[in-house]
């Protein structure tokens, strides 16, 4: 199954894994699967009509899958997901 | 023409003389650059400190805030005897006693999209050491649009990143981040904490690229993202590309002017108006009246457990934010609720959260559990 990278500011929310395993042969159904894990990221990761927030950046292969086929773009068995969030942390001004 | 060095000056630099990218050439540029770095704290400290030892000659510094000890323990540019002083003045004092041969100015003041191109029109590189959204789509959107590079980091807990976002050769921040996360999702360090050595490493690697800039030498990190994770010690690039529909950098831009990001990043203000966030508050002493007076007030305390050992208010359930939203079922609409974390930013999540499920009998403990300890509780420490 491929593997989700979670970024440490949203691990709280997937009890404290830095990897999930996913199905899905896509990045959509890969990320679908992550919040049927997870449902408490749902709200956070997609919004009220159900498509994913553009603060989610998803790269497979150090590239954006945005520049690939975006959420269709195929996943094999071993492809690791890296899911990049925005932070804003500069310890502080 | 650049500018000469002092005498001093060519021992000061000896060792970046002895380069040959660098040389006397590129110290007069660095002599020469005039470099604006946006706050004073974690990422500000080692970036002004190298950006000050490396001879940038002209060096502003923002900030509006004050030295307080809890800054110490990752604001390396402060020290304890400057705690409760301005920290652009302690900055400076400091900058230039590592380097009397530099110009260093300082603006006391929040940076906005009023004052924003004012204070960066002098200088040509533009280093983004601040802490919250707002400031970062305002820095981006300023170097968009004045033509200036954008030299980004941030971090949280034990992750860094690092970027040069330079619109005219390269993506921009809102390429990557066309939104900012909903309001509660990604803590800030003052909410989830971060370890004092990361903005060492990653404000170091923002000083380096921005002196690369100045020098023209090596490869910038435009069009990259350095991923710094401190557990794993790992470094990951990932590639960046321009968003053809880039609401500030592509061709048929929406943003042409600068704009304030507070409600667009979902700042406290967004949710609870201002004025009537107030009523959903509760002081520590007004909690600690009513608690005396009946008992069917429900404290939920919003911390991750771990923070329990540090101090709790006796009573309270804990139910961490994240969790909060998967657990409404265990709360009763019709109880008055009380709900804290450590300084009350956490809980204004929470209570927002609560309202939009239609609890309306609910409150947030105004400065957290900080402010509980300062007033009823002094046994336990303030963190």
């Amino acid at each position: 199954m491929p593997i989700l990278r979670i970024p440490s500011p949203i691990r709280s929310y997937t009890g404290g894994l830095s990897e999930v395993m996913v199905q899905g042969c896509t990045v959509a159904e890969a990320m679908q699967d992550l919040v049927r894990q997870y449902p408490s990221l749902k709200p956070h990761l997609y919004n009220q009509q159900g498509s994913l927030r553009h603060f989610v950046n998803l790269f497979l292969e150090e590239k954006n899958v945005k520049d690939l086929q975006g959420l269709d773009t195929p996943l094999e068995e071993a492809d690791y997901l890296l899911l990049i969030p925005s932070i804003a942390g500069g310890g502080d001004q | 023409m650049l500018p000469d060095l002092s005498q001093s000056e060519y021992l000061r630099y000896s060792r970046h003389l002895l380069i040959p990218d660098v040389g006397l050439e590129g110290q007069r540029k660095l002599k020469e650059a005039s470099i604006l770095v946006i706050g004073a704290g974690g990422l500000g400290s080692p970036v002004s400190l190298y950006l000050a030892a490396a001879g940038i000659g002209h060096i502003g510094l923002v900030d509006c805030d004050v030295v307080d000890l809890s800054n110490l323990q990752r604001q390396i540019i402060h020290g304890t005897n400057r705690i409760g002083v301005k920290k652009t003045t302690s900055a400076r004092e400091r900058l230039l006693d590592l380097n009397p041969e530099v110009e260093v100015d300082v603006y006391d003041e929040p940076f906005t999209s009023i004052n924003a191109r004012q204070v960066a029109q002098n200088y040509t590189i533009i280093v983004d050491c601040s802490d919250n959204f707002p400031t970062r789509y305002l820095t981006n959107d300023l170097c968009v649009l004045t033509g200036k590079p954008n030299v980004y980091g941030a971090i949280y807990r034990f992750d860094g990143q690092v970027s040069v976002f330079d619109a005219r050769r390269g993506p921009c921040y809102r390429c990557l981040f066309p939104e900012p996360p909903p309001p509660g999702l990604i803590r800030t360090c003052a909410d989830g904490g971060v370890l004092g050595i990361l903005p060492g490493t990653i404000g170091t690697l923002q000083a380096t690229e921005a002196i690369k800039q100045v020098l023209g030498v090596g490869e910038p990190l435009i069009g990259r993202l350095l991923l710094y994770n401190a557990l794993d010690m790992s470094f990951e690039s990932i590639t960046l590309r321009k968003n053809p529909n880039c609401k500030v950098c592509s061709s048929h831009p929406e943003v042409t002017e600068l704009i304030d990001y507070e409600e667009f990043c979902g700042a406290p203000a967004s949710d609870l108006e201002a004025g009537a966030a107030v009523n959903w508050e509760i002081s520590a002493l007004e909690l600690s009246q009513r608690l005396r007076t009946t008992k069917s007030i429900k404290l939920i305390d919003v911390r991750e457990p771990h923070e329990l050992k540090i101090s709790q208010i006796e009573g309270a359930t804990l139910i961490p934010l994240s969790q909060l939203p998967s657990r409404l079922s265990e709360l009763d609409e019709t109880e008055d609720i009380v709900v804290f974390c450590r300084t009350g930013s956490r809980s204004y999540h929470a209570l927002d959260i609560l309202r939009k499920a239609g609890f309306r009998k609910v409150k947030n403990l105004k400065g957290g559990i900080n402010a509980w300890v300062k007033a009823i509780d002094p046994k336990f420490p303030m963190y």
